[in-house]
């Protein structure tokens, strides 16, 4: 148990350390979308009754940050050091693959938390809202930013260097956030589209996490955890035999 | 009691490369044991295996009787794997990474040791200071400090000293062996011999991974060395037959006669003069790791 909370104060150190890239950057990344997205379309899109599109934006873009960062939380500390090669420094101690991943995943998510609380702070100003359903954004930030997390130790481990990194990145998981209603409502698209938005798994943890502030959604929330939890399990079991074969960490 | 490390019948392929190719050895608790071989010979792959880095295709290797498969904590927790890289965190000072690597292998409140080590690597004033600001030979101390975080009792060092100035081997190699007066078990490998010569009492020698010698360092020398009458002649000459069995090494004029007793020595002198040779320097070679090495690969 103390190697894995050790790994997990190694893993949080190490993102403290570096603040203003890991922690300032994403923040002030979803405050420029907020205001340039806000400012063009405040008096032209209402996807909510009742809702202006600056409140709108905000639950989206800090689901956004959370899940961006809980991602690149794990997959660059992983890359890092299987590049630079001090990972044998974790793999030669006595953790096991579990408390392995759980490090990882339980770091990325608290990064990706703080991003996201972040960007909720700094957009106080500039938006007014009230959380309708606080148990909803917890329970979407932790499941969502375990998945992306997942998904950032498995392409840590794949990757074999920043390249396929980068393209992991932004040929999946920056079209997929983009495309999954942080700055619309599906209900905005053509049907076909809206149908496609159902395959996107992202789409469902913007979805239930936005209902968690305004009491309103695309789908039902009900549905979207479900969605958002067996992704996550598939995930965490495909990432888990990764560990446990070794694959890619141990020759 | 059970031997510091165990390997049993390993082998080990990577694709069309057989790194290991059926390891047997057994390093006893207490000793200073050499692994040598030239690259490529599977020294680092037999490390790898032994601290989990790699897996064994089959055969078993136990540290200080743990599987390091079955029973990989308590195998880990017996080992310190000092690594032939200079990798290190760049994120981290000495001491936070000392820190770190206690709390790895369980251990909390470990201050007073990874001091006590700072100050045995002579690291101290360099605690504080981010690894990447070390130069070459801290880095390399650093690494044998953090091996050594968790007091285990078996320590392997891969090639620890390439690299490293003289001062500093010097330096780490009084460290080491106090700590294998202390009990710690140590397992060393080198490219550089003479190291291997004077630090290791037992030695294993590796070719295309297979142990193709095993035994004390005396008895190597014993087996595969001879001493050498090293001679230069005013001019080269045609040797005798028997004379030309016991040259080991030929260079123009310079020669180097094989011999095991001194009394021998007068008849080589005496089977030169009649050749008709004159000897303008002499001096006598004693058998030395490197002959053992060369002899025992080209046998192999």
């Amino acid at each position: 148990m103390e190697g894995f909370k050790t790994l997990l104060y190694k893993e949080c150190l190490r993102f403290w350390k570096v603040g203003f890239q890991t922690v300032l950057s994403p923040v002030l990344t979803a405050v420029l979308y907020l205001l340039i997205f806000g400012h063009v379309l405040e008096d032209h899109v209402q996807p909510y009754p009742g809702v202006s599109y600056t409140a709108f934006l905000v639950p989206g873009l800090v689901m956004m940050t959370v899940l961006q960062n809980a991602f690149a939380n794990s997959s660059s500390s992983l890359i890092q050091s299987k590049i630079t090669g001090n990972i044998v420094f974790v793999l030669l101690p006595p953790i096991s693959y579990r408390e392995f991943y759980a490090a990882y995943v339980l770091a990325a998510v608290l990064r990706g938390t703080m991003c996201g609380a972040g960007v909720l702070l700094a957009s106080l100003p500039f938006a007014s809202f009230h959380v309708a359903e606080p148990l909803w954004i917890v329970a979407f930030t932790l499941i969502g930013g375990a998945f992306l997390a997942s998904l950032g130790v498995i392409a840590g481990i794949w990757a074999d260097k920043f390249d396929q990194l980068a393209a992991f990145q932004n040929f999946l998981i920056m079209p997929l956030t983009m495309l999954s209603g942080v700055f619309y409502s599906i209900h905005s698209l053509p049907v076909f589209w809206q149908g496609v938005s159902h395959f996107n798994p992202f789409f469902f943890m913007i979805d239930g996490f936005r209902y968690g502030f305004f009491g309103v959604s695309d789908v039902s929330p009900w549905m979207s955890i479900g969605v958002v939890t067996v992704c996550f399990v598939v995930l965490a079991v495909i990432t888990l035999q990764m560990l446990a074969r070794g694959y890619k960490l141990r020759a | 009691m059970s031997p510091a490390i165990r390997v049993a019948g390993v082998t080990k392929r990577f694709r069309s490369l057989q790194a290991l190719a059926g390891v047997d050895l057994e390093v006893a608790q207490g000793e200073f044991f050499g692994l040598l071989g030239p690259n490529g010979a599977g020294k680092t792959t037999l490390i790898s295996a032994l601290a989990g880095l790699a897996r064994a295709d089959s055969g078993t290797l136990e540290v200080m009787g743990h599987d390091v498969v079955r029973d990989y904590r308590a195998a880990r927790l017996a080992l310190g794997v000092v690594p032939q890289e200079l990798v290190f965190d760049p994120f981290f000072s000495v001491r936070e990474m000392l820190r770190i690597q206690s709390g790895y292998f369980g251990i909390r409140n470990n201050d007073a040791w990874i001091e006590e080590i700072l100050h045995n690597l002579d690291l101290t004033a360099k605690g504080d200071v981010n690894m990447r600001m070390l130069s070459g030979g801290m880095k390399r101390r650093a690494l044998v400090a953090q091996a050594l975080v968790h007091r285990p009792p078996v320590i392997v060092l891969d090639e620890p000293t390439a690299g490293v100035d003289v001062e500093l081997r010097h330096g780490l190699w009084q460290f080491i062996r106090k700590l294998n007066r202390d009990g710690h078990t140590i397992v060393l490998t080198t490219h550089y011999l003479e190291e291997a010569e004077s630090l290791c009492g037992r030695i294993a020698m590796l070719k295309a991974g297979r142990v193709v010698a095993l035994d004390t360092t005396a008895n190597l020398l014993r087996r595969f060395a001879s001493h050498n009458l090293q001679v230069r002649l005013a001019a080269p000459v045609v040797l005798p037959e028997a004379l030309a069995a016991r040259v080991v090494k030929r260079d123009g004029a310079d020669l180097e006669l094989a011999f095991d007793r001194f009394d021998e020595v007068g008849q080589l002198l005496a089977g030169l003069k009649s050749a008709g040779a004159e000897i303008t320097d002499m001096a006598i070679g004693k058998p030395d790791l490197e002959q053992v090495f060369v002899g025992v690969m080209s046998q192999n």
